[in-house]
């Protein structure tokens, strides 16, 4: 009890990070906890997925309101991280899979039977950093990015920054790189983004969920939460997070130059343009980094849904097929939208409807 | 008599086979540990072969992997806390067998357990919200200005690093420590100490040559204890070392562990070889408490031989 009440900030710090900063997966899970305990044992069709902790919020709001309007289908979703996920979907231990990244060939091929990938939602990644006496929307350009990245840009009044943020005063501080730690689909967006601008950052680093961070001045945060709070620990740190862990903790976040010339600050709006400009995207060829348009936001992607083209279950893949099938459409994005991810373009959700079609039950 | 007999040596035979049984499942356990460790790393065996061991670069993009930073930062960390905790833990149980009032020493007592039922992740957070902040504005900057000449207190502070995570380590074990070293203390006979005052010592010198000295195997292996814990934490750990695969000489530094790495990359690990480093990461960590613990029982028996 001691330590309780001598440490009245760690107190502090547990209970904001517990009850504050998670609340609205808290609520979510409750909800979906309390519904679980209190729903009458109904024998129907139970549904097993697996996979992205990103979807996590989204799918289990959705997952509820889908069974609250089909009684009959109880879905069960383990935010267990996108291999994970991959995995489980391979050993065929669960119905569905969710992945922050489509599957590659060889994963498609350890599979054996035929998949078929459509995606559920999308995200962006913000840039964000702590300094101080400079507001939010910090100027950068994509090449300035990939420098900071690279450790070829170390201190935050290098001239190539003041120079794109005239009348902000800029502190003589060493730039810390935080990264993400864990494997993560937020890493891959970044990391696919700063290969696409940066040819030296293609050659040096890649892409990938876990990548070498050549900065000399790097430092690993575990999860969003991890990142976030290395940022505001130490000034000077500069990191990248999803766009919704940004609005939700009121994080600073930088204006990026897009492909057209433009500053765009990461918003919902800025990441559904950035999708709209490419309406014909598949599992073969989904990146929506770096895209043109005015209002398009540099770093976008999407998120996955892995299915079994022919399933050998019949009743169930009819399930599979309309559940997904109402997760594409409009009522259900709009839900996504008010969980500050950013809906699919209505030409991806008819792609996606398209796909589903092509299921055999 | 004669049925009772039997009945005896019946239950004895029963007795004897459960306490056999019981060490054998260790043994099957652990074995059965290393096998499936071992099964599970042979892609990554076969691929870097002992190269594995002493190559720095872990980049999973182009799967290449050695685990020499990672194996540094697991025994400098556990070294640092293991330090830090020995330190404090041997005088804190001293105080409390020899010293403290009977009112005094109960609740401390259960003040120091209580720090072991604490869930590491708490640790985790208060060390990547308070402590780092901490060590980053104050003790970072002075620890530089009076030890600066030192090559382990250069470099910039992160707040996270080796050092933070040491202390966060040298919290968590403490209890470990502190608990088994008093009741290890506490069990030396009285008449040993009134020995000691009767040749006119003082308390401090009775405590240095009679009560310590008889009490240095126990205090061992309750450091051997907590050091086996140190070295396989993993979250708070992760929470405050940075994660950056890098040796170097300032404790400063961001650093990384063999668990933190399979805590933050397994998950999310897909080609077959990615995975087979990590498990064999995970081999090296079951191979490093191994040495560890051989080591200590070596040390402790090299050096209180003949005492």
């Amino acid at each position: 009890m001691l330590v309780w009440v001598l440490a009245p900030a760690l107190r502090l710090h547990v209970i904001k990070e517990v009850f504050v900063k998670t609340s609205l997966l808290q609520r979510v899970a409750l909800g979906a906890l309390i519904a679980a305990l209190t729903a009458p044992a109904v024998a129907g069709t139970q549904l097993t997925g697996a996979g992205s902790t990103f979807v996590y919020p989204f799918f289990s709001k959705a997952f509820y309101q889908y069974s609250a309007k089909n009684p009959d289908v109880t879905v069960n979703y383990q935010s267990i991280g996108s291999g994970g996920g991959i995995a489980q979907f391979t050993q065929k231990t669960v119905d569905f899979g969710a992945s922050d990244v489509p599957m590659s060939s060889d994963e498609l091929k350890r599979a054996g039977d035929p998949v078929i990938q459509i995606p559920d939602t999308l995200g962006g990644v913000a840039i964000t950093y702590n300094l101080p006496g400079v507001p939010n929307g910090l100027r950068l350009t994509r090449k300035l990015v990939a420098d900071i990245f690279l450790g070829n840009v170390t201190n935050w009044n290098d001239a190539q920054i003041s120079r794109l943020n005239k009348g902000v005063k800029l502190p003589n501080l060493p730039i810390i790189a935080v990264h993400r730690s864990d494997g993560s689909g937020t890493t891959y967006i970044f990391t696919d983004f700063l290969s696409k601008v940066s040819p030296d950052w293609k050659s040096k680093v890649g892409t990938g969920k876990s990548v070498s961070w050549p900065a000399a001045s790097s430092v690993g945060g575990k999860g969003s939460e991890g990142l976030a709070g290395q940022v505001a620990n130490a000034a000077g740190s500069i990191g990248y997070v999803e766009l919704s862990y940004a609005l939700q903790n009121h994080l600073n976040t930088a204006a990026l130059q897009n492909a057209a010339g433009k500053f765009v600050s990461c918003s919902v709006g800025n990441v559904a343009a950035a999708a709209a400009s490419k309406p014909n995207i598949s599992a073969t060829d989904f990146s929506i980094v770096n895209q043109p348009g005015a209002n398009s936001y540099p770093i976008a992607g999407y998120s996955w849904v892995m299915l079994y083209q022919h399933g050998s279950d019949r009743a169930k893949s009819k399930v599979l097929h309309d559940l997904f099938a109402w997760l594409v459409s409009q009522p259900a994005q709009s839900m996504a939208g008010a969980l500050d991810y950013v809906p699919l373009p209505s030409s991806v959700q008819k792609t996606a409807q398209a796909t589903l079609k092509t299921m055999t039950f | 008599m004669r049925r009772r007999a039997d009945s005896a040596r019946r239950s004895d035979a029963f007795f004897l086979f459960c306490v056999y049984a019981a060490a054998a499942f260790f043994v099957v356990i652990v074995a059965a540990l290393f096998v499936m460790l071992t099964k599970g790393s042979w892609l990554s065996l076969q691929t870097f072969g002992l190269k594995f061991l002493w190559t720095s670069e872990w980049n999973p993009v182009n799967n290449t992997f050695g685990a020499l930073p990672l194996i540094f930062g697991t025994v400098v960390s556990s070294l640092i806390a293991i330090v830090l905790a020995g330190l404090v833990g041997i005088l804190a149980a001293t105080f409390l067998a020899d010293f403290a009032p009977r009112w005094m020493a109960r609740p401390l007592s259960f003040t120091i357990e209580l720090l072991a039922a604490v869930p590491s992740v708490v640790y985790g957070l208060w060390g990547l919200f308070v402590l780092a902040p901490l060590i980053r504005s104050y003790i970072g900057p002075a620890l530089q200005k009076t030890l600066g000449f030192l090559p382990l207190f250069q470099g910039p502070i992160y707040g996270v690093g080796l050092l933070t995570a040491g202390i966060i380590l040298a919290i968590m074990i403490l209890p470990t420590v502190t608990a088994i070293s008093r009741d290890v203390i506490a069990a030396i006979p009285e008449d040993q100490r009134e020995a000691g005052m009767s040749l006119g010592a003082t308390k401090w010198e009775t405590i240095r040559s009679v009560v310590l000295p008889a009490a240095r195997t126990g205090i061992f292996g309750a450091l051997i204890l907590a050091l086996g814990r140190a070295v396989g934490e993993t979250i708070a750990v992760t929470m405050v070392i940075g994660n950056r695969p890098v040796i170097s000489a300032s404790l400063f530094a961001p650093s990384y562990t063999l668990a933190s790495v399979i805590a933050n990359e397994f998950t999310e690990a897909t080609s077959d070889l990615y995975l087979s480093a990590l498990i064999e990461l995970g081999l090296l960590l079951f191979v490093v408490s191994f040495l560890i613990n051989a080591m200590a029982r070596l040390m402790m028996w090299t050096v209180f031989r003949d005492k």
